[in-house]
């Protein structure tokens, strides 16, 4: 990039807040795929009002802007991809302007990280729901820019249901607002879920306005153990049938447990076939525990070998550091992974597993299966090593076949990680032409010179 | 020369997963990805297989790791960033000597003496009363803020280093239950002779008979941090000598540095066919004093220390050696005190060895987190068994105006069992 530019993006948030150096930028190369891209510059702006002058500059010059946050994705959403182009980071906007408790809202900056809302609100005695598994390491901005899910979405639904509003810069720079704290709202269309899941290609979110709920002020958790996998995908809706709606329902099978036991010891039979973490919430403590009980029994006369309320918050806390490690830690059994994110409707979990064994034997590589079985989001993770060739062929079909086995089952690609990169070939596949083709009249009439995030969700057409 | 490189091991299977973003004290001051564990994880990997050059910057942002470990105890998958971050200063050594480094980590500080000569000056600094001086009339405020805050961290200085003038063989007091070697360290000796005075009472106290040989050498920290694991190993070699002539059970220390540096010798030599075994033996005896303490029964003091008090974790002891549970269980022994928890324990304070003048600014902000903490627990005494950590807390505490008693957890202890004067 000229030195010129440079100049003019340092004149707008200082030059501390401009990283140029080949390490620097080496840096914000990547996120949490295996995709990478190196940007031409990366700026880290204070305000909405910086944000808006960078996009100025950068429509200008025509050059692209990749919105970040801390770089957790998993569908490669951030990356600078042809390559070159402005990072644009939110990470130093990380203010929470306002928690106003008499309307259960919270106004934040972008690069807010999500755990350190929730401790926040609920000091005083509310709750910010949603709960990816990188709610320490990814901020509310890239939460809402892939519409982020968590364990918590079965009860409590993902991101976009907890935004009231949001500020963002547009393509040529002027600033929107949408939404405000009224919780009904129909006053033209819904923009606020436009930007939520657009994934950096319509505008950059800089500023939102979230919606609180009471704190629940009782937790269960209980871990289940069984030694079928079908058993205990057949127990998410035994479950659910029986009228109980568990906060979270997650499914884990043997590898998960294996790995995550390895990197934390924290006591997991590995000779179990699948496990289920169960978690009730609410504000009267004895339906939690019934409900929990509940759960329980349901598991062990569908075929659970044991069935464990966690003793204290300690063992609870454990259970669910453990949950949100299995991702990284697959790394110890395979040099390289690819998790997928399928939804099916949650009646064809048992279905969707079992095929996804079949193609595991079917190609001889290891799909490791958990997630959250209880609103039908899987994460099947595709254990392999890049350096073979055949097996990244394998892959790229089993992928295929992956894709294909949730679409039968009418479910989709992606439950909450995003299309990103990663997904872009299989959007039509998913959507149809119609779908595709409205969505992408969407972006060029906010994005008409496609400086916004290019080449992510839809391939970039020449 | 056979140049030692990080092993694909050390970085192969980092997932980029950013996990370690949320624990890592210079990425949560600078929110900038390269002062990450990650990106340095990024940087190294690059580095060692030639997308990037192995540039100044690159090393230095290796430089920029505190070394506080929070990383290695997170990551799911078992990559170690702070000592990848080690292996690439050293690695770099390798290629980029440096002379000061030599004349420094091995010329000096490996050599009790030649310190003890070289902070001679501190001494009568202190000793002549210029430092009193100073301070009423008010010269220290005409320094440049840097200079001031070392002039700060420098502790009341002790006449003469503790390595002059302990004996080489303290006693039990009453029947002999163990038979322990003490390792004294070079801070411990040269800044906090009395705190290590006072753990050799508890210990003797304890029915130990405690042989302080007064020939080691530097614990091999210092050099370690800047690359020259040659002279850590060197270091390490004649430590082992000094102690297997002992015939000692354990080998204790109160510098949680030492100790955690200490309890690697085995790794650092185990490679090496002659010393392998001997330094694992080695390994195996050391201590740190609140772990040997908690391992053995306890005379319950008499004394009362009616105060409140709060713990803050050094990294090398928290992560280095797995020691928390034990500090905390001793100050709970001492009648009167009031024990509050430090919220954020085992973030680092941002000492970090020379970091705290070589980063100044990053080494303050984590500094100012770790005393808006301490501020909240309100105590009045801040226990904490690292000299590094002690004379860093010490200075910003000092800073803000704010009379908090920095102490080593077994100070306390001694206190309570009557100091010196104590039976």
């Amino acid at each position: 990039m000229e030195n010129r530019t440079i100049e003019r993006f340092a004149r707008i948030v200082g030059r501390d807040n401009v990283l140029s150096s080949p390490e620097d930028l080496a840096a914000y190369s990547y996120d949490g795929t295996f995709f990478e891209g190196v940007p031409e510059l990366v700026v880290l702006p204070q305000t909405t009002e910086q944000t808006a002058e960078i996009v100025k500059v950068a429509a200008a010059g025509r050059i692209p802007v990749i919105a970040r946050g801390m770089g957790s994705g998993l569908a490669a959403g951030s990356i600078p991809i042809p390559g070159g182009g402005v990072v644009v980071c939110f990470t130093r906007m990380n203010r929470i302007l306002e928690i106003d408790v008499e309307n259960s809202a919270a106004r934040v900056q972008a690069g807010v990280v999500t755990s350190a809302l929730q401790g926040e609100v609920e000091k005083l005695g509310l709750f910010y729901p949603p709960d990816p598994s990188s709610i320490r390491h990814s901020t509310i901005g890239g939460n809402i820019a892939c519409n982020a899910g968590g364990p918590r979405c079965l009860k409590y639904g993902v991101t976009s249901n907890y935004v009231l509003g949001l500020t963002a810069v547009l393509a040529d720079g002027r600033i929107l607002k949408t939404g405000g704290k009224p919780i009904k709202d129909v006053t033209g269309y819904n923009l606020t879920a436009l930007f939520a899941s657009s994934e950096g290609t319509l505008g950059l979110i800089t500023e939102a306005l979230l919606r609180l709920v009471a704190r629940p002020r009782y937790v269960r958790t209980a871990l289940v153990e069984f030694d079928s996998l079908a058993n205990a995908s057949r127990s998410v809706n035994a479950i659910l049938e029986e009228g109980i709606v568990p906060a979270s329902l997650e499914l884990m099978d043997q590898t998960a447990i294996a790995c995550i036991e390895e990197a934390m010891h924290l006591g997991l039979r590995t000779d179990v076939e699948a496990s289920l973490i169960v978690e009730t919430d609410g504000s009267d403590e004895q339906t939690v525990v019934r409900e929990i009980e509940a759960a329980s029994r349901i598991c062990r006369a569908a075929g659970a070998r044991s069935a464990r309320v966690a003793w204290d918050e300690a063992e609870r806390t454990g259970l669910w550091a453990a949950r949100r490690s299995i991702s990284p830690s697959l790394a110890r059994k395979a040099p390289n992974k690819l998790g997928e994110d399928i939804t099916v409707p949650r009646g064809a979990i048992p279905e969707v597993v079992e095929r996804l064994k079949a193609i595991s034997s079917k190609y001889g590589l290891p799909i490791v299966i958990f997630g959250h079985a209880g609103d039908g989001n899987l994460h099947p993770n595709i254990l392999f090593d890049k350096r073979k060739p055949e097996e990244y062929e394998k892959v790229e079909q089993m992928v295929r076949e992956i894709f294909t086995a949730a679409l039968e089952l009418g479910g989709t690609l992606s439950g909450e990680h995003g299309v990103g990169v990663l997904k872009r070939p299989y959007l039509e596949q998913a959507l149809g032409p119609v779908s595709v083709d409205v969505q992408r009249s969407i972006k060029h009439s906010l994005d008409p010179m496609n400086i916004l995030n290019p080449g992510k969700i839809f391939e970039i057409k020449d | 020369m056979n140049i030692v490189k990080p092993a694909e091991s050390e970085y192969q299977n980092c997932m980029r997963c950013g996990l370690c973003l949320a624990v890592c004290p210079t990425y949560r001051e600078y929110l900038n990805e390269t002062a990450s564990p990650r990106g340095r994880v990024a940087l190294a990997r690059k580095g060692l297989e030639g997308q990037l050059a192995l540039s100044p910057n690159l090393i230095e942002q290796m430089y920029g790791c505190f070394d506080c470990m929070a990383c290695n105890d997170i990551c799911p998958v078992g990559i170690r960033p702070a000592d990848l971050a080690l292996s690439m200063r050293h690695f770099d050594e390798q290629i980029h000597p440096e002379k000061w480094k030599q004349w420094l980590f091995g010329g000096l500080i490996a050599h009790a003496r030649r310190m003890e000569l070289a902070t001679l000056p501190l001494r009568l600094y202190e000793r002549l009363g210029i430092r009193r001086l100073v301070y009423m009339l008010g010269l220290n405020r005409l320094l440049p803020g840097r200079i001031r805050d070392l002039e700060a961290m420098l502790p009341r200085i002790p006449q003469r280093p503790l390595r002059r003038i302990l004996p080489r063989v303290t006693k039990a007091y009453g029947e002999e239950r163990y038979r322990v070697g003490f390792f004294l360290g070079c801070a411990q000796s040269l800044l906090f002779a009395s705190q290590s005075a006072a753990a050799l009472r508890v210990l003797a106290r304890n029915g130990c008979t405690v042989i302080t040989p007064k020939e080691v050498k530097c614990c091999g920290m210092p050099a370690r941090s800047y690359g020259r694991m040659d002279l850590v190993k060197e270091q390490a070699r004649h430590n082992i000598k000094v102690f297997d002539g002992l015939n000692v059970d354990f080998i204790i220390t109160d510098c949680a540095t030492c100790g955690s540096t200490l309890k690697q010798y085995g790794s650092f030599l185990a490679d090496d066919s002659e010393w392998a075994e001997r330094a694992d033996r080695f390994r195996i005896k050391v201590r740190d004093i609140s772990e040997f303490l908690d391992e053995i029964p306890l005379r319950k003091p008499a004394g009362r220390i009616d105060d409140k008090v709060t713990y803050h974790d050094p990294c090398h002891l928290r992560r280095g050696q797995n020691v928390w549970k034990q500090p905390r269980k001793l100050l709970s022994l001492i009648n009167g005190l009031e024990f509050v928890e430090l919220p954020e324990a085992d973030w680092c304070c941002g000492s970090a060895g020379s970091q705290l003048i070589t980063h100044y600014d990053a080494s303050r902000k984590v500094l100012d987190r770790k005393l808006d903490n301490v501020e909240k627990t309100k105590a009045h005494i801040l226990a904490s068994g690292c000299p590094g950590c002690q004379m860093q807390l010490t200075t910003g505490l000092k800073r803000r105006g704010l009379s908090v008693r920095v102490v080593h957890p077994v100070t306390l202890l001694d206190e309570s069992y009557g100091g010196a004067n104590g039976k």
